[in-house]
């Protein structure tokens, strides 16, 4: 699935800002906030666009324009589709490799 | 530039690294109370402290071992360095880039990738520094008469490697790799992977290189065991990074091969380390005290983390694991118990060796002291970073906040035991700090343009 341009825009936005530094995608990233891989699937864009637009306690406020914020929710929806982090469904095979049967391939 | 001056050039990155590691630590400690205060220091973001730590761990790893290079080959191993205007060129460009990272960092400038957090444009003064210290590297190597030992296969193959992975680490520029998610996140995961490779490569060169000269005998550095090790890296470098990628929905056979290869490269060095302490006689320890003790830590360290990197490179294990503080936990084991015990065997080798007045016999008492309380400050962290990682994938609830809070005790108590660790090291950097600029203050003057001695070539 390509990126969008919206999405691309998110991208660059997630790498100013350095977002890395606390946040992961498939456990990468640092450890101060949640993994982002699904966020919108398990919360909806909503609210991680409320989450990003106020900050909270221990995420500062970027004071984001709109804009900005439209482009990192497609981000994080083009990240979401890629596949699932953690794996709801899998299989761990006898040697000890799990296979992930959710895999969106 | 006389000689003796030109020797000593290598000593100058490794005073730097001391005091990018010093600088270092403070950050990671104020990182590590930011993690449980968000607003302690609030002025300095966490989204500052994280990369500008990385950097200057990162920075001393690089500076100590390099330094060592340019010093052992023309003092001890008696090949003059094909360039010493390019080590003078690889030196500035180092502190110039170094700042500039810092820099960028404290005015909030991110280039915003994992552990190479600083604006891209800040990396084509390191590809280029890597080539200075490459073609310098090989140009000197050559005029080696005898068949290299392995530590020459080492550090070479460690340049040439970084190199090529640093670049793997660019690729995202291009709109094929960024363009598609997980194939980003696997190269993100393959250059990292590689580059701690490539850059194990060079401090296990240098871990050989001190043991054999320790010893007094350098067939361990030729034995098949020890070419054993470098084939079995080389192999794990190209290859070994795939067991942090399980869990990204890549090609089965990734997975399975990845889970092959992990962590055997650990096993062998342990061996050699092991084989070496037993072969060792009781002066030879007691006369180079300091850096067979940082030695003999980092073999425990090897241990240590081998135990803990069999576990996580066991997929099945690793669905746990994986994206926990035990991931860090690996990650600090490896950083400071193993690759900074043994940087700091290569330092206090160096000190014993260039001032025998000085550095007598026997352990000097302050680094005693700072041995002690950073290994044990270690193994308090360590354990601590292992318990907040189970307590993160024990947990089962849909709250990432409550989640922290169940794990809060572990990480007051990794916070507290970085300030000892930080309190540790810095005795032991202090000391020879101060050592090392006494060694370099014999040489001056200082030609000020340069920074250098006068009359470098």
């Amino acid at each position: 699935m390509p990126i969008s341009p919206a999405a691309d825009r998110g991208r660059q936005l997630y790498q100013e800002h350095n977002c890395v530094a606390c946040h992961q995608f498939y456990g990468l990233g640092g450890y101060m906030g949640p993994d982002l891989t699904n966020v919108i699937s398990n919360r909806g864009a909503a609210y991680a666009r409320a989450f990003m637009a106020a900050g909270t306690q221990a995420m500062p406020n970027f004071n984001l324009r709109d804009e900005e914020l439209d482009a990192l929710v497609a981000y994080l929806e083009f990240v979401d589709k890629t596949g699932t982090y953690p794996p709801e469904n899998f299989e761990v095979k006898w040697y000890g490799v799990v296979a992930q049967e959710d895999d969106p391939r | 530039m006389n000689t003796q001056q030109q020797d000593l050039l290598g000593l100058r990155f490794m005073r730097l690294g001391m005091l990018a590691l010093s600088a270092g630590l403070l950050v990671g400690v104020i990182g590590g109370f930011q993690f449980l205060f968000p607003e302690f220091l609030r002025e300095l973001l966490f989204t500052k402290t994280r990369p500008l730590h990385v950097s200057l761990v990162v920075a001393w790893i690089f500076l100590a071992a390099i330094g060592g290079i340019y010093f052992y080959l023309p003092r001890q191993r008696k090949l003059k360095l094909a360039s010493y205007r390019a080590v003078s060129w690889h030196y500035w460009i180092f502190v110039v880039t170094g700042l500039a990272i810092i820099a960028s960092f404290l005015a909030g400038k991110f280039g915003g990738r994992e552990y190479l957090e600083y604006p891209v444009a800040l990396s084509i003064p390191i590809f280029l520094s890597w080539i200075i210290f490459g073609v310098n590297y090989f140009r000197t190597v050559r005029k080696e008469r005898e068949p290299w030992p392995v530590y020459y296969w080492m550090w070479g193959t460690g340049i040439v490697f970084f190199f090529i992975t640093y670049l793997e680490a660019y690729l995202w520029v291009i709109p094929y790799f960024r363009d598609n998610m997980v194939r980003e996140i696997m190269v993100q995961w393959k250059a990292y992977g590689a580059l701690t490779g490539s850059w194990n490569m060079l401090v296990y060169g240098t871990a050989l290189y001190v043991a054999t000269r320790i010893a007094g005998d350098d067939k361990p550095a030729r034995s098949k065991l020890a070419f054993s090790l470098f084939f079995l890296g080389l192999f794990n470098l190209m290859f070994g990074w795939a067991h942090h990628t399980y869990l990204v929905p890549s090609l089965p056979w990734i997975r399975t091969f990845a889970y092959a290869v992990s962590m055997t490269e650990l096993l062998i060095l342990g061996k050699i380390l092991w084989d070496w302490r037993a072969s060792l006689e009781s002066w030879q320890k007691n006369r180079y005290c300091s850096a067979y003790r940082f030695l003999y830590a980092a073999d425990i360290w090897i241990f240590i983390n081998l135990i803990l990197a069999l576990i996580i490179s066991v997929p099945a294990w690793n669905l746990y694991t994986h994206g926990t503080h035990i991931t860090v936990a690996h990650a600090m084991g490896s950083t400071i118990g193993i690759n900074t015990m043994i940087l700091l065997a290569s330092v206090y080798y160096v000190l014993r060796e260039e001032l025998p007045q000085k550095v007598r016999d026997g352990c000097a008492g302050q680094v005693t002291l700072g041995f002690w309380l950073a290994n044990i400050s270690l193994g308090v962290f360590f354990l601590a970073l292992i318990a907040a990682g189970v307590g993160k994938f024990m947990y089962d609830g849909p709250s990432f906040q409550e989640m922290m809070a169940s794990i809060r005790p572990f990480l007051l108590l990794f916070a507290v035991s970085g300030i000892g660790l930080m309190v540790g090291l810095w005795i032991v950097l202090w000391h020879a700090y101060r050592l090392m600029g006494t060694i370099l203050a014999a040489d001056r003057p200082v030609d000020v343009k340069l920074g250098l001695p006068v009359g470098a070539d």
